[in-house]
């Protein structure tokens, strides 16, 4: 809980989260180094990405301390942002049938990039 | 008592925190806003990203391969995704001398939480530097907010919003570290009581940055 003289932690707790995002930083670029493709890519960059977020919000920014009502207050409101990603989705996923539907197949001819 | 009763009593804290007469989260007021106002910066980056993803799922042209578009080569072949992975270990570093100058405000040791936070801002303007390089070398291989050679016309309106929007937050977020190190320094804070929270404050909005860097990494250069 949060006192009087504010989030006091020692400092062993924030080295060890450090590493522990350098791991999962490390691991996410993996994933594309590896070049992993399909279910296993999505699911390990998402594992990895909540991971890493939670420890950034639940340690750094010292959530895990604060009261309820704080942590209720910040973290609800968020889950709304799931029902505008699912109707986006399915708007996404219609305006590209009917794209596909009305203009046909893409075209574009693309180059690869060179460095 | 058992675990129920417990988790019972939480819920009752919640209830009464709203309920009592008296401040509901128990954090000095300037906390509570910062935490409100990165809340709704959640909303506005999620907002870009959720754009995003309806244009690449709503185009019929091929995606341009984000691995080889950020591809870097240093004389050999070209390493994927290199500069980028070199921006998200900087801005972790920062993340991690951010909270040390935290630690250190509480402690009310001046020197060190003025270093860390000034060691905080040095990596931020990297970040920065190092995303303007980026920035340049698009623009040269002609990647435009209307188009590029590489694949579908949205992935730069895409690219140059999303990271424009957060390089923009980094920047803003160097600024405020400067200024709140200074007084650190000059012992503006020591004159009001050496109440060091505003340390935190600052700590919050920057790991902001970080965090929002970690949802970038994963949804835009990594999928």
């Amino acid at each position: 809980m949060a006192s009087e003289e504010g989030q006091q932690h020692p400092l062993s707790v924030y080295f060890w989260i450090w590493g522990l995002l350098f791991v999962l930083s490390f691991f996410s670029y993996m994933v594309d180094y590896m070049n992993f493709q399909g279910n296993l890519r999505w699911g390990l960059i998402l594992l990895f990405m909540f991971l890493k977020a939670g420890f950034i919000i639940a340690i750094f920014m010292h959530m895990k301390w604060e009261r309820p009502a704080l942590k209720l207050a910040i973290l609800g409101p968020p889950v709304a942002i799931l029902v505008l990603i699912w109707l986006m989705a399915l708007e996404g996923d219609y305006i590209e049938d009917t794209r596909l539907e009305v203009f046909g197949e893409s075209e574009l001819e693309v180059v690869a990039p060179h460095h | 008592m058992s675990e129920a009763v417990v988790e019972a009593g939480d819920a009752n804290t919640i209830v009464n925190d709203f309920s009592r007469d008296k401040q509901v989260f128990g954090v000095p007021w300037g906390k509570a806003m910062m935490w409100i106002f990165l809340l709704s910066d959640t909303f506005i980056f999620s907002c870009f990203l959720v754009g995003y993803m309806s244009v690449r799922i709503s185009t019929t042209d091929p995606w341009p391969l984000p691995s080889e578009v950020f591809a870097l080569s240093f004389g050999g072949d070209p390493i994927p995704l290199i500069l980028i992975a070199i921006m998200t270990f900087i801005l972790i570093t920062s993340s991690g001398t951010m909270a040390m100058a935290v630690n250190m405000g509480y402690r009310k040791d001046r020197k060190k939480t003025f270093w860390l936070m000034v060691a905080t801002a040095a990596l931020g303007a990297s970040f920065v530097g190092m995303q303007a390089f980026e920035w340049t070398k698009l623009i040269m291989e002609g990647v435009r907010p209307w188009g590029n050679p590489f694949g579908a016309a949205q992935f730069g309106s895409s690219f140059f919003m999303i990271t424009g929007f957060h390089g923009l937050h980094v920047s803003a977020g160097v600024i405020y570290l400067l200024v709140v190190a200074n007084r650190v320094r000059n012992g503006f804070y020591e004159r009001r009581g050496g109440n060091y929270e505003i340390v935190e404050i600052t700590g919050l909005y920057w790991h902001f940055v970080d965090l929002v860097w970690v949802f970038i990494f994963a949804f835009f250069y990594l999928w």
